[in-house]
């Protein structure tokens, strides 16, 4: 193996001459990292010219590289012809993206693991020791410039013209005000205004009180809903289902006989007594923690589950929330049936409903 | 008349005069040309996250020629047949085409959505390699500052995108993410309501989403990584200590071509499994998950996995709520703790960390040299107690699935994460201290006494001992010096026995002639042994 590794040992800090004849290309290479203050102190191909070694490298680098161009044909082909719209059921489109990553990723690998053995196996190796300049910066340089900026410093004369420095505060600081205020001010909106925080669609409408309605936006009688079961409901108005009413659903639950019985004493007892209709109870369904659903309820214990940080909420006692990190009970709905045997909302929710807040009452 | 021959072999080389009469070129690209990079597998993992985020930015600019960012309500009419007839918002209803009627769309989302985990994870490894090393000491400090923000910024830039789509699972994230707002004592409700224009939902956050995600924030990302880059690039890379390689120098190999090349290489590599990731594994089926409706959310809601930590403190802060009595009566919810202070606290140390520790040391030196994260025991032993710390929180934000899994009770796995949380850091710690001192001291050991040979002899005085084949020439007494760098422990690294030969199915390459008996002391070390390698670990 040839290696360059001291060819031509230089006198120290005499540049060479590049225009020299006899020189060959690397002793130009080698001399130009010389001024940059890099010592190529081992540089030695890995293969020989003409080896065997070599020409493996070379089929293999290769092999790779028509690998790629015929991943990335085999890519077009199937991106032209293979049925890709989505049919029900168990068609050839579902096969479409999963061959596209393949051959795609095929035809990147291909060029990347081809690129890579070239410059890792077929490049000549080397060891180049570079100088980091990094020692004191001279300190002279750092007196000049400092000096230079407190000189322009000095020549601003704000120092002794006190005035100019606080005039000029002065008037900037109103600046950079106007910068912010269009989109402080075009941001801003009144999070208390009519009163949203507060309200939900089950507040009464001129008088009339608000239907507790399902998905579909039918009214639900008592007879609808047996006993332990339990059913989402939303407020009855236009879009009541939407999620412009995201504070709204609601869970109505049918209290079995001796279930419902603890629930009125505990209701009683903070302070929502009448809030139930027979046996039937209705709680937000907005946890009061993060305002995610508490939708998964567990009939044998009456606990109520929010799926996303696992509050638990004990229904029989007023909702009150009984592990997990929320700590306030999910608000109740005052609830009746109407003089046409459907649910209604006697009031709306008495307290705000979802996650906490700041100012909340 | 005479004409002149066009001499074209002289064509590259007068352009290249002709450039740089003009712009003075020359100099500058022979230093950029001779830049000298040191080389270790480790240093490639911060690459993994660059090239992640220019296969973002590709994939990206796609998806924004198909997404619609808007909340107005449409009905469903595309080929996806179970929602068709569906109301839900535009946002929606356009992801939902990029994934069934825009051809090859849902390669291009998933890719997307992988390379976004990608880029997070590799930033997260990236972070882990330069804290063990202490690659952020002076006069790295405003680098390590820089790739802290990155990691937050990556936060908010998925956490911008995966909201996008408007599905059941990232509105259920929206929602929380409201929430966390609204906890923010004194200003959380006007936070919010300027944030979402009023009450959540609103019909105006995805549109500002998508152009915090699409510009605001990639153009955040770009800015810093490109500072993060320049002063990799100004300040030279770290290095392994190792032999020739002290703190004034950079010993490795020139940018170009070799270096250069192998980094071409490695970004097609990235690349290819990232299209081979986005075509062969669903992430984020959104079609499944339906729109997003306040009322509707699913067991087994988890986040992206960079997010999954805030979600596990949250999971396990106890309900604590402060009431503050004056006047109505004002709350402090427990929301705020895990998911605004937290967050907070960890920027505040993870940016002050490089500080603290050069103040705590009283080291207020330049260092370019690594260090082994053995050498520095209370260091490593606080990365891996965070380390600890940040997968303990991670596992609880998906208590639930686990707890489903291996039919463990739920508030079994709550309280389990809460003491496990106050616990396992310090004994991490300990432990990882302990390990290092040990690996520290069997270090020493080798180089006082030499490596442990196999050969049991049998002294007159019928004591057994083992023979030890001592690194210094000599007598075998004389003590090296710790490095900070790899101790050879088998004799094959000291060139005795020859190396392992190499190859998987085959034998790639000849036995070394005639091994050398291991009794035989002392061992000349084979010549190319001694060459300085570029630091790579070799098999």
């Amino acid at each position: 193996m040839s290696s360059h590794t001291g060819q031509r040992a230089l006198p120290d800090g005499e540049p060479l001459d590049v225009n020299d004849p006899r020189l060959s290309r690397f002793d130009i290479v080698r001399e130009g990292a010389r001024r940059d203050d890099i010592e190529i102190v081992h540089y030695e191909p890995q293969v020989a010219p003409g080896t065997k070694a070599e020409r493996r490298l070379v089929r293999t680098v290769a092999g790779f590289f028509l690998l790629t161009g015929l991943a990335a044909t085999a890519f077009l082909a199937i991106y032209i012809w293979w049925p890709w719209e989505y049919e029900p059921g168990r068609g050839g489109d579902k096969l479409y993206t999963p061959l596209l990553g393949v051959t795609l990723g095929v035809a990147l690998l291909g060029i990347g693991f081809g690129i890579l053995t070239w410059g890792k196996k077929l490049l000549p190796k080397e060891v180049s020791i570079q100088d980091r300049h990094e020692g004191p910066v001279p300190a002279e340089d750092q007196r000049i410039t400092g000096e230079t900026m407190a000189y322009m410093a000095d020549e601003l004369g704000v120092k002794r013209r006190p005035l100019l420095g606080v005039s000029l505060l002065a008037g900037l600081l109103p600046v950079g005000a106007v910068a912010a205020a269009p989109l402080v001010g075009g941001l801003i909106s009144d999070p208390h205004k009519d009163d949203q925080m507060m309200t939900t669609g089950f507040a009464p409408r001129d008088g009339q009180k608000i239907r507790l309605v399902r998905e579909d936006g039918r009214p639900i009688r008592p007879a609808d809903i047996s006993a332990g079961g339990q059913i989402t409901v939303f407020p009855g108005v236009e879009h009541g289902v939407s999620n412009r009413y995201a504070d709204s659903p609601t869970l109505l639950i049918h209290l079995r006989e001796d279930d419902a019985v603890e629930s009125r004493r505990n209701n009683e007892r903070e302070g929502h007594g009448g809030y139930m209709w027979g046996n039937y109870a209705a709680y937000s369904k907005i946890c009061t923690h993060a305002g995610c659903p508490a939708s998964l309820y567990e009939q044998q214990t009456n606990r109520l589950l929010c799926p996303c940080h696992q509050s638990q909420f004990l229904i029989t006692d007023n909702a009150k929330p009984v592990f997990g990190p929320a700590s306030r009970r999910l608000p109740q709905l005052p609830i009746e049936v109407d003089s046409e045997g459907y649910f209604v909302a006697t009031s709306d929710y008495t307290e705000p409903v979802g996650p906490d807040f700041w100012e909340r009452p | 008349m005479k004409r002149r021959k066009f001499d074209v072999a002289a064509v590259p080389g007068n352009t290249a005069r002709a450039v740089d009469d003009r712009f003075q070129v020359a100099t500058p690209l022979r230093r950029l040309l001779n830049k000298v990079f040191p080389d270790h597998w480790s240093f490639l993992l911060g690459e993994i996250a660059l090239f992640s985020f220019i296969v973002l930015l590709l994939t990206g600019v796609f998806l924004t020629f198909f997404f619609e960012p808007a909340m107005t309500e449409v009905i469903y009419n595309g080929s996806y047949a179970p929602l068709r007839g569906t109301p839900m918002s535009a946002a929606y209803a356009s992801t939902l085409d990029i994934s069934f009627d825009v051809r090859g769309g849902l390669i291009m989302r998933q890719m997307h959505h992988w390379a976004a985990l990608l880029f997070m994870a590799a930033i997260v490894v990236h972070m882990l390699r330069i804290f063990f090393t202490g690659a952020f000491r002076k006069p790295r400090e405003t680098n390590w500052i820089i790739g802290s923000l990155l990691f937050w910024v990556g936060f908010l830039a998925g956490f911008t995108g995966y909201s996008l789509p408007d599905d059941g699972l990232s509105g259920t994230g929206l929602r929380i993410a409201s929430a966390i707002m609204l906890s923010i004592p004194v200003i959380g409700s006007w936070v919010t309501a300027a944030v979402f224009n009023g009450e959540f939902p609103g019909t105006i956050i995805i549109s500002r989403f998508f152009i915090a995600h699409v510009l605001l924030i990639p153009a955040l990302l770009v800015a810093l990584i490109t500072v993060h880059l320049g002063l990799v690039f100004k300040q030279k890379h770290t290095q392994w200590p190792g032999p020739g390689r002290t703190n004034g120098n950079v010993v490795g190999e020139r940018m170009f071509p070799r270096y250069a090349i192998k980094q071409g290489g490695f970004f097609m590599v990235v690349f290819g499994v990232i299209a081979l990731m986005g075509g062969l594994f669903q992430i984020n089926p959104v079609w499944l998950f339906g729109p997003y409706e306040a009322w509707v959310v699913s067991a087994a809601s988890q986040p992206d996995w960079y997010v999954m930590f805030l979600d596990g403190s949250t999971r396990l802060m106890p309900d604590w709520e402060i009431t503050i009595p004056i006047g109505e009566g004002y709350v402090i919810p427990p929301l705020f703790w895990p998911t605004v202070v937290l967050p907070g606290i960890l920027v505040a140390l993870s940016l002050l960390y490089p500080f603290m520790e050069a103040r705590h040391l009283k080291d207020y030196r330049s260092h370019n040299l690594l260090q082994r994260p053995r050498d520095v025991p209370f260091r490593t032993g606080l990365g891996v107690m965070a380390l600890t710390f940040y997968v303990i929180l991670t596992l609880s934000g998906a208590n639930d699935v686990i707890a489903d899994k291996f039919h463990i009770s739920l508030n079994a796995m709550t309280w389990a994460g809460r003491i496990g949380l106050l616990l396992l850091p310090p004994l991490a710690y300990y432990v990882t201290y302990r390990i290092c001192l040990g690996l520290q001291q069997h270090d020493r050991e080798v180089l006082a006494h030499g490596v442990e040979t196999g050969i049991i002899r049998r002294l007159p005085d019928g004591r057994f001992v083992e023979v030890h084949q001592p690194l210094s020439a000599g007598d075998g007494h004389g003590e090296l010096d710790y490095a900070g760098w790899v101790v050879p422990k088998k004799m094959n690294r000291l060139g005795a026995l020859g190396p392992a030969i190499r190859g998987f199915f085959y034998p790639i390459e000849r036995p070394a002639e005639a091994p050398v008996s291991p009794g035989h002391p002392p061992v000349e070390p084979r010549p190319e042994r001694e060459e300085i390698t570029s630091g790579e670990t070799r098999s």
